[in-house]
């Protein structure tokens, strides 16, 4: 399975998609998390979340929360549409006989795929840190504000975080994949889920369902939301809905459930 | 199939060469019946002998045709050396630096030719492996194959092209809606030819043809016997003994497209 993993880093080291939603993530991170509170730092103090941050947010000591912020949202999206990518592309090229002819089995090829969301979600999320990181200490010396930084267990549980954040939507992203066979469609239907009907659910449906409510707790969105609050994030889609142990085992438990899912899939279907 | 031989699997469109090919790779499952490869069940164990290009060639338009081939051999489990090997076994080295979305369709089937030989395989399974070739190409490609062949491989070449079967298959079967309506060589399959007699006075010359050989056919202004080749002087003096004047006596020798439109019983517009 190690060759098999090798295969497809390359696969997706080389693909210039990989690239480009690493540098949107990123840029729409620091834009949101640093450039726009920042020039709004003096004029806005209301508004939607996020609008009215202050520089205490921006400092050295709270980048955990300022880099965990986009997750429940647009990083999420993005590590969704790249986990798509990496499976979805098989059908969409029809390389999934060209792989399957070589030989290696197909729970192989399948944990290579989900070990390498895993590692590029991980890469992705220590970029993530380091440009915040950095965004806050720029912040810090333009306001004269002194370099302190978080402790190293805060900054580890964040990453631990993030990561698991990131591989769910990543391996939800898999499965949409393997289960619709094709590109398209899994991003579309996995991003009216995450962007739209979750915010829906969240801002109209649950405050008038008590049951909806409910079922919000159990849902990964407000899941990855109320994770990242726990940290101190401050976003669209970031509340304390559950504390931080259950969100985390939430999402663990949709990660599994994605994992196997998708595994079943690919192994009982026929690649046409 | 024969250790060593180049097997041609013709059949008309959707006739299910390819279904039967993906089932063998286990790509696919049968709905009912075994599937045995190199007598096995397939799996990872017995694809491991085989090679294959299913369906015309597949591969990741951004990465080069080396590269490619690298991220392959990663999922063969054999050594990326091998990767120069096999592009040189398909001349594709110089151009194997540049990315696959700019091969030719040329370019593209010896890649996945290349694909199918990364595992040095007992069998290599080829479905329609010239498409798209120019001539150039489709003769280098049945010169690879004989020397694959050649070297022990065995070669199971599934193709609608019978020319391609006739110059390099030394047996075919011949598939028909799911059945193997004919297994047998390449001659075999030519064999049942017939002397084609062009003779006036036409209904003389069948009387006379009639009365010494038995059976004969008219086509047209032609007649035809079921006689050994060999028999074409006699007939002529016996005919011209007859007072007949033979203007046209040759052997005819049906074509592989006759052969295998009455196998499959479909018509010259169909196929």
């Amino acid at each position: 399975m190690l060759r098999d993993i090798r295969a497809e880093l390359t696969k997706q080291a080389r693909r210039p998609a990989t690239w480009l939603l690493l540098a949107v993530a990123v840029v729409l991170t620091l834009t949101f998390g640093y450039a726009v509170p920042y020039a709004g730092l003096s004029g806005a103090t209301s508004g939607p979340p996020g609008s009215g941050r202050g520089l205490a947010a921006m400092l050295p000591d709270a980048f955990v929360g300022s880099a965990l912020g986009g997750l429940p949202i647009f990083v999420g999206a993005l590590a969704l549409i790249f986990g798509v990518l990496v499976a979805g592309s098989e059908y969409g090229y029809g390389t999934w006989k060209t792989v399957l002819v070589q030989h290696p089995s197909r729970v192989a090829v399948y944990g290579a795929k989900l070990v390498t969301v895993a590692l590029a979600t991980l890469a992705a999320v220590l970029t993530l840190f380091a440009a915040t990181a950095g965004a806050s200490a720029l912040v810090a010396s333009l306001e004269g504000q002194a370099l302190t930084w978080p402790a190293v267990s805060d900054v580890l549980l964040g990453l631990g975080a993030g990561w698991l954040v990131t591989t769910m939507w990543g391996a939800l992203g898999v499965l949409l994949a393997i289960g619709l066979r094709s590109v398209a469609l899994p991003i579309g239907l996995g991003l009216v889920w995450l962007l739209a009907v979750q915010n829906l659910l969240a801002s109209i449906a649950a405050p008038l369902l008590d049951w909806v409510a409910q079922l919000q707790k159990v849902l990964p969105g407000p899941n990855a939301g109320a994770l990242a609050a726990a940290f101190g994030a401050s976003a669209p889609g970031v509340g304390q809905v559950v504390g931080s142990g259950q969100a985390t085992a939430v999402l663990a438990g949709y990660l599994v459930v994605f994992g196997v899912l998708g595994g079943w899939l690919l192994h009982r279907r026929d690649i046409a | 199939m024969r250790a060593g031989e180049v097997y041609g699997f013709l059949g008309p469109n959707g006739a299910g060469k390819t279904t039967t090919l993906r089932m063998l790779l286990g790509l696919i499952r049968p709905t009912s019946g075994r599937v045995r490869l190199l007598g096995a069940e397939p799996g990872p164990a017995s694809l491991a002998r085989v090679g294959a290009l299913i369906e015309g060639p597949a591969f990741y338009p951004y990465l080069s045709g080396r590269a490619n081939l690298r991220v392959l051999a990663d999922h063969a489990g054999v050594r990326r050396t091998r990767v120069e090997e096999v592009l040189d076994v398909v001349s594709l080295t110089e151009r194997a630096k540049d990315r696959y979305s700019t091969y030719s369709l040329g370019m593209k089937q010896r890649l996945g030719l290349a694909a199918a030989l990364l595992k040095d395989p007992e069998l290599v399974v080829l479905d329609e492996p010239t498409n798209g070739l120019d001539p150039a190409g489709m003769a280098d490609m049945r010169v690879t194959l004989r020397k694959l062949a050649a070297g022990g491989c065995t070669v199971l070449l599934s193709s609608h092209l019978l020319a391609e079967v006739e110059q390099i298959c030394d047996r075919v079967g011949v598939l028909d809606r799911g059945r193997l309506v004919a297994e047998t060589t390449v001659a075999d399959l030519r064999s049942g030819g017939a002397l084609r007699v062009v003779a006036e006075p036409l209904e003389q010359a069948r009387d006379h043809l009639r009365h010494r050989y038995g059976g004969v056919r008219v086509d047209g202004r032609a007649l035809e016997l079921d006689v050994d080749p060999g028999e074409a002087g006699r007939v002529n003096a016996g005919l011209v003994g007859a007072g007949c004047t033979v203007t046209e006596l040759r052997w005819h020798e049906p074509d592989l497209e006759q052969t295998f439109l009455a196998l499959t019983g479909g018509t010259p517009d169909a196929a």
